[in-house]
């Protein structure tokens, strides 16, 4: 299990660094950087050498090699660069706005999972009702809700039946909950639909499998009830797939977050994705991505490392 | 969707017509296929189905409620919203038709590849499949987005599409890979290489067509999928920009001031949005259920 761990983390070293070279050049293949996003902005023009200059001061007219060495020194010692649009730390940055974003993620896998579980599984035992129906196309209609309108739908039945908006201002939820949670639990909810609908689906169709297997005949052969037939055999074996999906979409949330957030004007990771998008901000866009890849290949480990916790058969020597 | 099998069971259609077969154990199906032919001739037919140009400004008549002369109301530009959603569909159409077919042909043929001639070559593209895939799919749209500049040809962005089609290849490319290995193993292409056929042409005359299957459902899965994308990023300012109709587009900006003035401003963009995305999934799921003998019983 030791060497089985140790093996998986030296294998996400290529995989990141793969996702650190295709960045840096994928946004170097085309000439324009932030320099005259950020002093064109307005509209204004800027003479040639302050362009020069600046773009001097954020080391943009050194030759691609020696900023991809600077960069990859940077990886390297954990040092991400600064913001070539705020100055600040790219990590700061990031760090400023993670526990916003961490808690909608975590509040939206509890309710996706929680709403998940009876979903899916009262689906595949009810195949081919119009239970099971109504269930396909609520879970259908999560994958097709796009979430920023679901979100929108939210705020405007909010305002409509409550006259009521949630707060802008970000509280902790150590400082207090009730702000926070009034806050947080509708956008949680807007990026859960989705997430829901994805594990309803896989559980259903994982446990219409495990039903079909020789374990399961030799069960009701034996007389056993079914009600533990489907929770202590069937169930148990179904949910081994549905961790994995649990855990990718966690890692994926972030996709969600980014047009959310948009929609409740949270101040987060996925905003400040966009943000950085948008001004071209390169060192601020490396630092994310780099950010989002290893958690995506962390929890893809964790996952692996469930799985074989739960399933001995896949235990590896 | 895991593995496909690859042989695509139409033989038991060939007695009644595909159509029949397909309408009738698919309803559902069925239900969808209407939706993505309507909003087909919505898109192809946009200057005789919408009523109104949709770029047409009339400050006389600003966030119009929906009445008998505009349906869906008017926007804070007084432009009928009936009328944009209809363009809106032949926007949404262009791009996501183009970008899943661009995507999910370049990951068939990678999967095909990787799966013929294994070794070397086959782990190099799964590795680097691998690295595609460790970024969600609009964070990967986004970077191509913020890599390539805006290039406009015949009113669409080029570089929007192919910010769209870029992530959809590593995941295509898996599952046909995966139905591709299956098909590799067939006496036919064993046949094939002992009569001293080129790879190109056993790949693309004899392998291709046997992939056709899982092929089409993964297309038709990232029709929603493109279409999902293409609203998220003009809703965020970063895929169609203003004036062209875009579903995305009608719900960014300043339509979130109107909650309370203009509720349909938001209701029907989105409600396009989601109508399309789900035809497209409904059709995909029953494609699959269709031509995959392993879900059959």
């Amino acid at each position: 299990m030791l060497r089985y761990t140790l093996h998986r983390l030296l294998m996400m070293i290529p995989t990141l660094l793969g996702v650190a070279v295709l960045v840096f050049f994928m946004l170097r293949v085309i000439p324009g950087d932030i320099v005259e996003v950020k002093l064109r902005g307005d509209g204004g023009t800027v003479s040639q050498e302050m362009i020069d200059y600046e773009r001097k001061r954020l080391g943009l007219d050194k030759p691609l090699i020696y900023q991809f060495g600077d960069y990859m020194y940077g990886l390297a010692t954990f040092n991400l660069g600064i913001s070539m649009w705020t100055e600040r730390p790219v990590t700061e940055e990031i760090s400023l706005r993670l526990e916003l974003s961490l808690q909608v993620a975590i509040m939206a896998t509890l309710f996706a999972v929680l709403l998940a579980i009876p979903l899916g599984t009262t689906a595949a035992l009810m195949r081919g009702t119009w239970v099971d129906y109504v269930v396909r196309i609520v879970t259908i209609g999560g994958l097709s809700i796009p979430s920023f309108w679901f979100g929108m739908l939210i705020m405007m039945g909010l305002l409509y039946y409550w006259n009521w908006l949630p707060p802008i201002t970000f509280t902790s939820i150590y400082v207090d909950p009730v702000a926070n949670l009034t806050q947080l639990i509708w956008p949680a909810m807007a990026v859960g639909y989705r997430y829901c609908a994805v594990v309803a689906r896989m559980i259903r169709s994982s446990l219409l499998e495990v039903l079909n297997e020789d374990y399961i005949r030799t069960a009701r052969a034996k007389g056993v009830f079914e009600k533990v037939i489907i929770s202590r055999h069937a169930l148990r074996n179904a949910l081994l797939p549905a961790i994995t999906v649990i855990g990718i979409e966690f890692a994926f949330l972030i996709g969600g977050l980014v047009v959310t957030e948009q929609v409740f004007n949270l101040n987060g990771i996925g905003k400040l994705f966009v943000q950085s998008v948008a001004r071209s901000d390169f060192t601020l866009i490396q630092g994310m991505v780099m950010m989002l890849a290893a958690f995506y290949v962390f929890v893809n480990l964790v996952v692996d490392l469930l799985y074989a916790v739960f399933d001995p058969r896949i235990r590896y020597g | 969707m895991t593995a496909i099998a690859p042989p695509a069971p139409l033989s038991s259609a060939r007695s009644r017509g595909v159509v029949v077969d397909f309408a009738t154990q698919q309803p559902l199906g069925t239900v969808s296929f209407v939706i993505i032919l309507l909003m087909t001739i919505a898109g192809i037919f946009s200057e005789w189905v919408a009523p109104y140009d949709p770029l047409y400004i009339d400050f006389a008549g600003i966030l119009q409620p929906p009445t008998w002369e505009h349906w869906g109301g008017t926007d804070a530009y007084g432009r009928d919203i009936f009328s944009r959603i209809i363009y809106g569909a032949r926007t949404a159409l262009v791009i996501s038709l183009t970008s899943s077919f661009i995507g999910s042909t370049l990951g068939a043929i990678l999967g095909i590849a990787s799966a013929y001639f294994g070794g070397w070559i086959d782990d190099w593209i799964q590795r680097f499949m691998d690295i595609l895939l460790a970024f969600p799919i609009i964070v990967l749209a986004l970077v191509v987005v913020a890599a390539l500049k805006t290039v406009v040809l015949f009113g669409i962005d080029i570089n929007l599409i192919i910010a769209i089609a870029i992530p959809i290849v590593p995941r295509v490319c898996r599952v046909v890979r995966a139905a591709a290995l299956s098909v590799r193993t067939m006496p036919y292409i064993d046949a094939a290489r002992a009569a001293g056929y080129s790879d190109s042409r056993i790949i693309f005359r004899h392998m291709a067509p046997n992939v056709v299957a899982p092929y089409l459902i993964m297309f038709t899965a990232f029709m929603a999928q493109a279409i999902l994308l293409e609203a998220s990023l003009s809703f965020l300012g970063l895929g169609v920009t203003e004036p062209t109709p875009a579903w995305g587009l009608m719900l960014s900006g300043n339509a979130a001031d109107f909650y309370r003035e203009a509720p349909w401003m938001i209701l029907f963009p989105g409600l396009a949005i989601s109508l399309a995305v789900f035809a497209f999934n409904l059709f995909g799921d029953s494609l699959r259920d269709y031509l995959d003998p392993r879900f059959k019983v």
